[in-house]
Order: C-alpha cells, then structure tokens, then sequence
C-alpha cells in the first residue's frame, strides 16, 4: 500500500516489477490516496506526504502480531518477516502450549513454559542458537 | 478477494472502514480522535479498511477484513518507482 494510485500501480508493475518477478506482483497494489489508512496505522508522513515502511503480521483472527516500521532509505528484510510468521503459526498451533527462543525457525527447539521450566532455559537454550 | 471496480476519470479512493467522520465543526474533537486512532497495539484487532488496488491486471477494491481466516502482511511504501 502506497499513496500512489492504482493507475501508477499498474505502471510500475507492468513497466518494472515484472521484469523483476515473473508474472508481476502476484498480491493486490492497493492505493491509499492522501494517506488516510496509512494515518489509522500510524505510518502516514505528514510532512513528506508519503507512507513510511510499515509491514503488520496479521492472525487469522485480524489480530496483529507484530509490526516494524522503518525510515524509506532502508529495505526490510523479508527472510526475518516469514521467520516471523512461522514462529507465530507454530505458536497459533501448539495453543500457546510452545514459545519460540530468539533465532528459533522451524525445526528448532522450542520452549515449553511452565513451572519446571523456570531457572532451567540455559539448560535446553544455548545463546548460540539465536545466532546459528 | 475483491471485486473489481469501474474505472473512470476520478481516481478510485477507499479509506478506513466502520468509523462515523464527523464535521469538522469542533477542532479539538478531531484533533483528540486522530490520536486515538493513530494507535496500533499488538495483541488488539487491526481497524478495518477498504482501498483500490492493482491485481493481476484488473482493478480491484479490497477491504481486510474479507482476508479474516487467513495470515496477511500488510506492507506500506513510501512511493512507486522509488528505490528501495
């Protein structure tokens, strides 16, 4: 979602994007004329006139998860946003029963909390594996 | 996902969905609710929005909460042809 209209959307998709991703942008280009959802999020620069990079993980249930929110010169990081969502997803599935470390991807340890597992994370964690 | 819109010379607009706008005959209302709702809180339900898009080639309206029962990334830019 951009201040930009869908006119130049389907521009910028045709004219550029395209030949960056085959088949174009597969999700809709939505357009927010004078930033009025961008306000509701928070990310509408009044004095630029733009939005800013704002991306919100949203739950089935229209429930956010997590946001991040950055300054235009700097990119995101799209890797870390699926991370994210699996972890989330893990969580959703196990009903809370698991929580994700810091590093955590599918496939890694989780935790379970829990009274037994007070004072014990250095034991089933090691701080390498939020690096690895 | 959204039906697609009859485009004509007007630009198409949506905006959030579900709140009254009220007239702008009492400045300090207005100031106050743009605080309230310029707040997003994790954990608490996102505000609801209804906008234009471009997909796959046609013009569509999409409104988030038709996506309820799925995961969505929301992701605002701050402009087409720039370079991030």
């Amino acid at each position: 979602m951009s201040i930009d209209s869908v006119f130049v959307h389907k521009m910028w998709n045709d004219k550029e994007l395209s030949k960056m991703v085959e088949g174009g942008v597969p999700f809709p280009m939505l357009s927010d004329a004078g930033g009025k959802v961008g306000s509701v999020y928070g990310v509408y620069d009044e004095d630029a006139g733009v939005e800013t990079r704002g991306r919100f993980i949203i739950d089935p249930e229209g429930v956010v998860q997590g946001f991040e929110v950055l300054t235009p010169p700097v990119g995101r990081n799209v890797s870390e946003s699926f991370r994210q969502i699996h972890a989330f997803q893990h969580v959703r599935n196990t009903k809370g029963a698991e929580a994700t470390p810091s590093g955590w991807r599918p496939g890694k340890v989780t935790l379970k909390p829990g009274p037994d597992l007070v004072g014990k994370v250095w034991e089933v964690w090691k701080t390498d594996m939020a690096f690895d | 996902m959204g039906e697609e819109i009859k485009v004509g010379c007007a630009r198409p607009t949506g905006g959030p969905v579900g709140e009254t706008v009220k007239s702008e005959d009492n400045g300090s209302v207005s100031k106050e609710k743009k605080e309230v709702t310029s707040m997003i809180r994790i954990g608490k339900k996102v505000p609801d929005f209804s906008a234009p898009a471009y997909h796959q080639g046609k013009f569509v309206s999409v409104k988030l909460s038709e996506y309820l029962g799925k995961w969505v990334v929301l992701c605002f830019y701050p402009g087409d042809f720039t370079f991030v």
